[in-house]
């Protein structure tokens, strides 16, 4: 169960129908569209102004909210490359060649399904070792090619299957974070949804994190940290406030670099539009770092992610101990 | 060395509480070990070799040839979320700090092995079940860095539970920091092994335990991505008890050796000796601890 969902029936859901039926009756009635209309901007408010933590993750997980899918049909352009070239084509992650207002790049994003049978088809979104082999190939790929990297990032987390274990999630990861790492082009990651743990960082190891204002991005779900700390996955609202997941949380500490409001009441309320303004926020993010040179761009990558959880060093020399 | 029958006898029977100092009952066959005997066989069951989990200065003991440079000490946990869940997270790294004598989930500094000065890193499940926060990354990647700036080959013993839960996204940032690190020491030309012990899982497994030249598993150690738990719960079914073994992972093709504790010392000299030209080694380098303070 969906707690916006929930919030979203009874009077909201009244006011929405009324709306409708009004202006389906013509000019007549405009006065009182608009009266109407007033009264659910304040409802809108009233119901979604200020979130909770834990109903950002629901607002993440909405199922009417933009999914990759979205995003990739906004492009100019976009030209799939499939598989690991060893094993599969994961359609958890898809990736290829795309132009985004004109800007020819390489994009990979991962696909969650908008109903059961798309999501079985995409594993809800959770990505195996082949797609990150996939993602992997990509991002060498993009260096090569002088294209920037661009990802969307929408995961409830790396599959947990048996599969995926014998095929080396780890070491799945661990390639596209190193390949991250080499990579001398600017990389543009941007959370829409869902941020799961490593799965999510996998392909976020990028010069500019971009985070849409409800969308999450956390060290582990509120579920899974609910369960391991209490034993009990219903605490998982408490979970969420603790991990600090927020947008507004990852903004402060220097972990996400920009966040993109949202419409009153989620992305979803106007989701057409929504998808441009991420796109054009990409667009602004990719010029910041056109012209970098590989050196600087690995150099700043370098120095982004060494900032964080960083100690004053010692000046001293070190102790030298034998083993005590 | 048979065992004396005064020590057969012994072992044969039940063991008093205020003898459990002196023995160890071993939770694989059983068997009650004196614990003499199992720190002298590296925390191994002298009858079924069990691998106990080791401690990181009995570890660091068992494999450097005399002294050992700690580094990096001086990064010390916070509370950067002011965390609480049964209990605050400060009392956590007390209790910690208390029952382990560690001060952080990873030692990490300078030896020779078998006279090749390494840069060497070992972390500790009984810290936080090893889990890797911001003080891990940060020594981590200073240990990383220091190496660099030496040229020293760098061997890591991960055991970890994954990233540090009570540090949330700063833990898991810790990924990007150290694959980083790993990077550019190797970019530049330096061997990285990892030795993944018992157990290596999550945010440790999907970052530098398997982003080194040489990927070791100790014998018997549970690796994997997600927990044995996670995955169970998923398929709703047991696994078998093979999966996610040091053995299992050779069988699939994902380490380059299974080698048992006793052996470890052994087989990292004779993989240094492949890796770096010992005619090279800058005669500096050689005297522990002179070159840590380069």
């Amino acid at each position: 169960m969906n707690v916006i969902v929930e919030r979203e029936k009874g009077p909201l859901q009244e006011l929405e129908t009324r709306i409708v039926t009004l202006r389906e009756r013509g000019s007549g009635a405009s006065g009182d569209v608009a009266l109407l209309e007033e009264k659910y901007r304040e409802l809108l408010g009233d119901l979604f102004g200020n979130l909770t933590p834990w109903e950002r993750v629901h607002m993440a997980r909405h199922p009417k909210r933009p999914l990759a899918g979205d995003y990739i049909a906004a492009f100019d352009s976009f030209d799939e490359l499939h598989g690991d070239r060893h094993f599969r084509d994961d359609h958890a992650l898809v990736g290829g060649f795309a132009k985004i207002r004109g800007r020819r790049v390489v994009v990979l994003a991962q696909r969650k399904g908008r109903d059961t049978k798309e999501n079985i088809h995409r594993n809800f979104g959770m990505v195996s070792p082949e797609g990150y082999r996939k993602a992997k190939r990509l991002m060498e790929l993009a260096s090569r090619f002088r294209l920037p990297i661009v990802s969307f990032v929408d995961t409830s987390g790396a599959d947990p299957g048996i599969a995926s274990e014998e095929h080396a999630q780890s070491e799945a990861i661990a390639s596209c974070l190193v390949a991250l790492a080499k990579a001398t082009v600017p990389v543009v990651a941007t959370i829409i949804g869902e941020g799961g743990s490593g799965g999510a960082l996998a392909i976020a190891l990028a010069d500019t994190v971009i985070m849409a204002e409800n969308a999450v991005y956390s060290v582990a779900s509120p579920e899974g940290c609910a369960a391991i700390l209490w034993g009990d996955s219903a605490r998982a609202p408490e979970a969420a406030e603790r991990l600090r997941l927020t947008s507004a949380d990852l903004l402060g500490f220097g972990i996400v670099d920009r966040v993109i409001k949202e419409p009153l009441g989620g992305a979803h309320r106007n989701a057409a539009g929504f998808v441009e303004i991420v796109l054009d926020t990409i667009e602004d993010e990719l010029r910041a770092l056109e012209g970098k040179t590989p050196a600087a761009l690995r150099d700043a990558r370098y120095a982004k992610f060494r900032r964080i959880g960083t100690w004053e060093h010692a000046v001293q020399p070190h102790v030298v101990t034998a083993v005590p | 060395m048979p065992m004396p029958d005064w020590l057969r006898l012994l072992r044969e029977k039940d063991v008093p509480a205020e003898d459990a100092a002196l023995w160890k009952k071993c939770p694989s066959c059983g068997e009650m070990l004196y614990r003499k005997d199992l720190e002298a066989n590296l925390s191994v069951c002298t009858k079924c070799n069990y691998h106990f989990r080791m401690h990181a200065y009995d570890r660091i003991n068992s494999l450097v040839d005399a002294d050992f440079v700690e580094i990096g000490n001086e990064f010390l946990p916070g509370d950067p979320l002011e965390w609480t869940d049964k209990r605050p997270y400060v009392q956590k790294l007390e209790a910690d700090r208390e029952k382990s004598n560690l001060s952080e989930a990873i030692v990490t500094g300078f030896a020779t092995l078998e006279g090749f000065p390494v840069a060497l890193g070992v972390m500790d499940f009984n810290f936080r079940g090893g889990t890797m926060g911001t003080v891990v990354g940060e020594r981590v990647t200073h240990l990383l860095e220091e190496a660099r700036r030496r040229k020293l080959p760098c061997i890591i013993f991960t055991a970890s539970g994954g990233a540090r839960m009570e540090e949330g996204m700063l833990a898991l940032m810790q990924m990007a920091k150290t694959t980083l690190a790993v990077e550019r020491f190797m970019s530049d030309g330096n061997p990285f092994f990892t030795v993944l012990t018992d157990p290596t899982t999550g945010g440790v497994s999907a970052s530098f335990a398997f982003e080194s030249d040489i990927i070791i598993a100790e014998a018997r150690a549970s690796i994997g991505f997600a927990g044995r738990r996670v995955i169970e719960q998923t398929i709703r079914q047991k696994l078998p008890d093979n999966f996610q073994t040091a053995e299992f992972l050779l069988e699939k093709g994902h380490v380059d050796l299974v080698v048992p504790r006793i052996d470890l010392r052994g087989t990292l000299i004779r993989l240094l000796d492949y890796a770096v030209d010992r005619k090279r080694i800058s005669p500096v380098l050689k005297a522990v601890p002179e070159f840590a303070l380069q």
